[in-house]
């Protein structure tokens, strides 16, 4: 395994390498098949290099565990707006998650649905690219537009474009005060229905999610000041006053238990099968789920990510067919990792590959 | 500003370029005739101006890839341009180019309130999309200040913002999915009603390329439902710095405001004398606004209230009425207006850490005096993007000039104190040569590879954003 210590020796490290690396963060959300290779870990690049809450600014090497981001926000009352996932429970994996491949795999949490995803918050990046080339774009400030937006190519891009050595991060003040709605045994069509309404009212919902189980639960996430939650909640709770049987969370460390639960696929991680991740507009998850009988299924963001363990030889994509969204196999096999792509965006993403990694050397094969 | 030597072969192929695209559009979307082209010889840079080989306004998408498959066999530039308001200049033409108008492409295509987006043609102008969908309270949040005129296609092309970014992000946070020509005519769909990518974020890169990587016609868009209220309040402080100061300490407190403003003493008078606004006598002026009910928006003020008071304000004022909310951000709205009723000017655009406010401040004063020019400042400071706005006589042998190379100072200043050297408005031809200031070579040759993957040839809107004589060899092979 090669652990460089510098941005330096990482992209001495690429410019060396004769063939194929695989290119860890922490190892925790291992993903699809790896071609053979040398490891490549960040986590020796580690450190939080500038803080500066008044500028809701952080900056941290690449390697640094992603407890030690939160730690450091929380004690200045601010966090990460996507709430990244946690998916050691889910994958069965065990390590230290850093920040650094939270940004390769564009992680977020149920809060993306309000604040954005990672690539949202993400406003900058340092990385080496595959001819072991040091590289930067973006920067420290949030708002950028000088040259073309390489922050939110490498966001998601797990590692084939070039390791990530640095990244900077708008943040947002953390919410004093957290309350849930919670529905009890609503349909999937339901669930969706309130979910949209509450999505579509103005007390910015800041988490819609929907456990299945012996008994459906409808969970409605506000956040902010006291004063302003109960408000909140009292509304929403007038607004979907015929939806179902209704109750309110406001004990926070309940909520936030529940809201743990969502955001690691809590319901999904007993048993075996294959669990694939699927974005859809919400008001399609309903035709989705049917289509998907053997599944379990959990979904988030208001109906527009439905999570589903299946038994090992159903094509969810098939499920999707005619439907505007994409599904990735996030554990199993069977299938290809990602979703595949008509061929002119295909074309346009091994052109990028060919452009930042001509030896083939990064992650080969993993989004080919 | 140095533009490219038109091309002469392609000069001389203008009648047969004439003739093929009028057989792929109607008659009146094929502009050609001297006297008509050049209403499109500029954008909102207008110091440049250069009338195009022609212009043409397709009505669809099939007819933007027939016209750009045309160009792409006859190896002719295209310069896309929505509705021509860059203040960079990312719609200048060169004379060898066809300038491609999205004006005429501007219906909305479907809107879902269920699922929040709407679908719109991307000539249509960024009011209107809130137009489309206000009658059922929901808003597109992007709003730069040219909202009533600018296209959706300049927006994404220019990953545009506007004062209420603090909260609703720039247009790349707001722009779901694309409907996008490639320069050989290939129509391609990037992301969608959906959420995030499935492999590449390829809709966050097109986003901001500046016409650069194709021809965006249609596009789906977030949309949000409105707050229940807003409510701004007024702050004058005699210092600069303790304004910055306050800033910081109202983000540090947990609160998070749709949008925070600043304005100088030249802005504040200036625009004081234009709009009778009613503007303290200080030093500099924040508008501080918060959304909600009522009952929130208090608690907000209510915070943000007793951080400005330990900063000794020489004036607080809050909203109590939508008239006085109004005559809050009067001023403010109609700065620019303001200034260029009294003085030729050159607005700015870099953005910088917030923490580094007062000394930019000081140094702006600084290279003020040095070259003898006025600036005023107004700017979002929430998020650090300045507007610093410089006075100059365009009648004046030497002093468009003078006023370039101040700007240029400045925007080398934003990037020493950890900025860059545009937040919104996008680099053009305006910032092309400072690049280099912000970016290594390499840092530069990776953007430029991008391009290559999607316009090999180099032939959309090849004059811009990057530095002429490093995108050289490109343009030229």
């Amino acid at each position: 395994m090669i652990e460089p210590a510098t941005e330096a020796q990482l992209g001495e490290a690429i410019r060396d390498a004769k063939a194929n690396l695989k290119i860890r963060g922490g190892g925790t959300r291992p993903i699809g098949a790896q071609a053979a290779g040398e490891v490549l870990s960040t986590a020796n690049l580690s450190g939080i290099s500038l803080y500066e809450p008044g500028a809701l600014t952080i900056v941290a090497q690449a390697g640094t565990p992603l407890a030690d981001v939160e730690a450091a926000l929380a004690e200045q009352n601010q966090r990460l707006p996507f709430e990244p996932m946690d998916h050691r429970a889910l994958l069965g994996t065990e390590g230290t998650s850093t920040i650094g491949g939270v940004v390769a795999a564009n992680i977020s949490g149920p809060r993306r649905i309000q604040a954005g995803a990672c690539r949202d918050s993400l406003i900058g990046v340092r990385f080496v690219d595959g001819h072991g080339t040091v590289l930067k774009n973006g920067g420290r400030v949030m708002k950028n537009v000088t040259g073309y937006d390489l922050v939110k190519l490498m966001a998601g891009s797990y590692g084939t474009l070039g390791v990530i050595s640095e990244v900077a991060f708008k943040v947002l003040p953390a919410s004093g005060c957290v309350a849930t709605l919670k529905i009890a045994g609503q349909s999937v069509e339901q669930a969706v229905a309130s979910m949209s309404a509450a999505l579509g009212s103005p007390f910015e919902v800041s988490g819609a999610a929907y456990i299945t189980g012996a008994t459906p639960l409808t969970l409605l996430r506000i956040e902010g000041f006291e004063a302003s939650v109960s408000y909140r909640a009292k509304q929403l709770g007038m607004l979907l006053a015929d939806h179902g049987d209704m109750d309110v969370e406001t004990e926070p460390e309940v909520s936030k238990a529940l809201w743990k639960d969502v955001r690691d696929v809590g319901p999904l991680t007993e048993g075996a099968g294959n669990i694939w991740r699927m974005s859809v507009k919400p008001s399609d998850a309903l035709a989705v789920v049917a289509a998907l009988p053997d599944a379990e299924v959990m979904l988030d963001w208001g109906g527009g990510l439905i999570w589903a363990k299946t038994p090992q030889t159903t094509d969810v994509r098939t499920a999707l067919t005619g439907i505007d969204g994409h599904a990735t196999l996030v554990k199993g096999s069977g299938f290809p990792t990602f979703h595949p792509e008509p061929a002119p965006v295909a074309a346009l993403a091994a052109g990028l590959r060919e452009k930042f990694d001509p030896k083939g050397i990064l992650n080969a094969g993993l989004m080919a | 500003m140095e533009m490219p030597v038109p091309d002469s072969a392609v000069l001389a192929k203008k009648s047969r370029l004439v003739e093929r695209l009028s057989k792929v559009l109607p008659a009146d979307a094929v502009i050609h005739e001297e006297r008509e082209i050049k209403a499109y010889e500029c954008d909102a840079l207008t110091a440049y101006k250069c009338p195009p080989l022609c212009a043409v306004l397709p009505a669809s998408t099939e007819e933007v890839s027939d016209v750009l498959k045309i160009c792409h066999e006859m190896d002719v530039p295209v310069v896309p341009r929505g509705s021509g308001t860059s203040l960079a200049g990312g719609a200048l033409p060169t004379a060898d180019c066809v300038i491609l108008g999205v004006a005429r492409m501007n219906d909305v295509i479907e809107t879902n309130y269920d699922d929040r987006y709407i679908r719109v043609q991307t000539g249509r102008t960024n009011l209107s999309v809130t137009g489309a969908v206000e009658e059922h309270d929901f808003f597109y949040a992007p709003d730069p200040s040219s909202q009533l005129a600018c296209a959706i296609a300049g927006n994404i092309a220019m990953n545009s913002g506007g004062a209420h970014c603090l909260k609703y992000g720039v247009t790349t946070n707001n722009l779901l999915g694309v409907k996008m020509v490639l320069m050989d005519g290939t129509v391609v769909d990037i992301g969608g009603a959906h959420l995030d990518a499935p492999a590449y974020d390829l809709l966050g890169l097109i986003c901001g390329s500046e016409g650069q990587m194709g021809v965006v016609t249609e596009a789906t868009l977030r949309i949000l439902r409105k707050p229940e209220g807003a409510r701004p309040v007024l702050m004058g402080f005699d210092d600069n710095e303790v304004a910055g100061a306050c800033v910081a300490d109202i983000i540090k407190a947990g609160v998070l405001p749709v949008a925070i403003e600043f304005m100088d003493r030249l802005c504040i008078e200036t625009t004081d004398k234009f709009a009778n606004a009613g503007y303290p006598d200080c030093e500099a002026l924040l508008i501080v606004e918060v959304e909600g009910s009522d009952a929130e928006i208090d608690e907000q003020l209510g915070v943000i209230l007793q951080i400005a008071r330990k900063h000794n304000p020489v004036e607080l004022r809050e909203s109590t009425s939508p008239e006085e909310s109004a005559a809050i951000w009067l001023g403010r709205k109609s700065a620019f207006g303001a200034i260029g009723q009294i003085n030729d000017y050159m607005c700015l655009d870099g953005t910088i850490p917030v923490s580094s406010l007062p000394m930019v401040l000081k140094r702006i004063g600084e290279l003020s005096k040095q070259y003898g020019l006025e600036v005023g400042n107004v700017f979002h400071a929430g998020d650090g993007n300045m507007h610093p706005l410089i006075l100059f006589d365009a009648n004046k042998e030497g002093d468009l000039e003078l006023c370039e190379q101040m700007g240029a100072d400045i925007l080398k200043l934003c990037v020493e104190a950890g900025g860059c050297l545009t937040g919104e408005h996008g680099v053009g031809i305006e910032k092309r040569d400072l690049m280099t200031a912000q970016f290594t070579p390499e840092d530069l040759d990776i953007q430029m590879k991008v391009k290559d993957v999607f316009d090999p040839k180099w032939l959309l809107n090849p004059a811009k954003v990057f530095p002429l004589a490093s995108s050289k060899s490109r343009r030229a092979a």
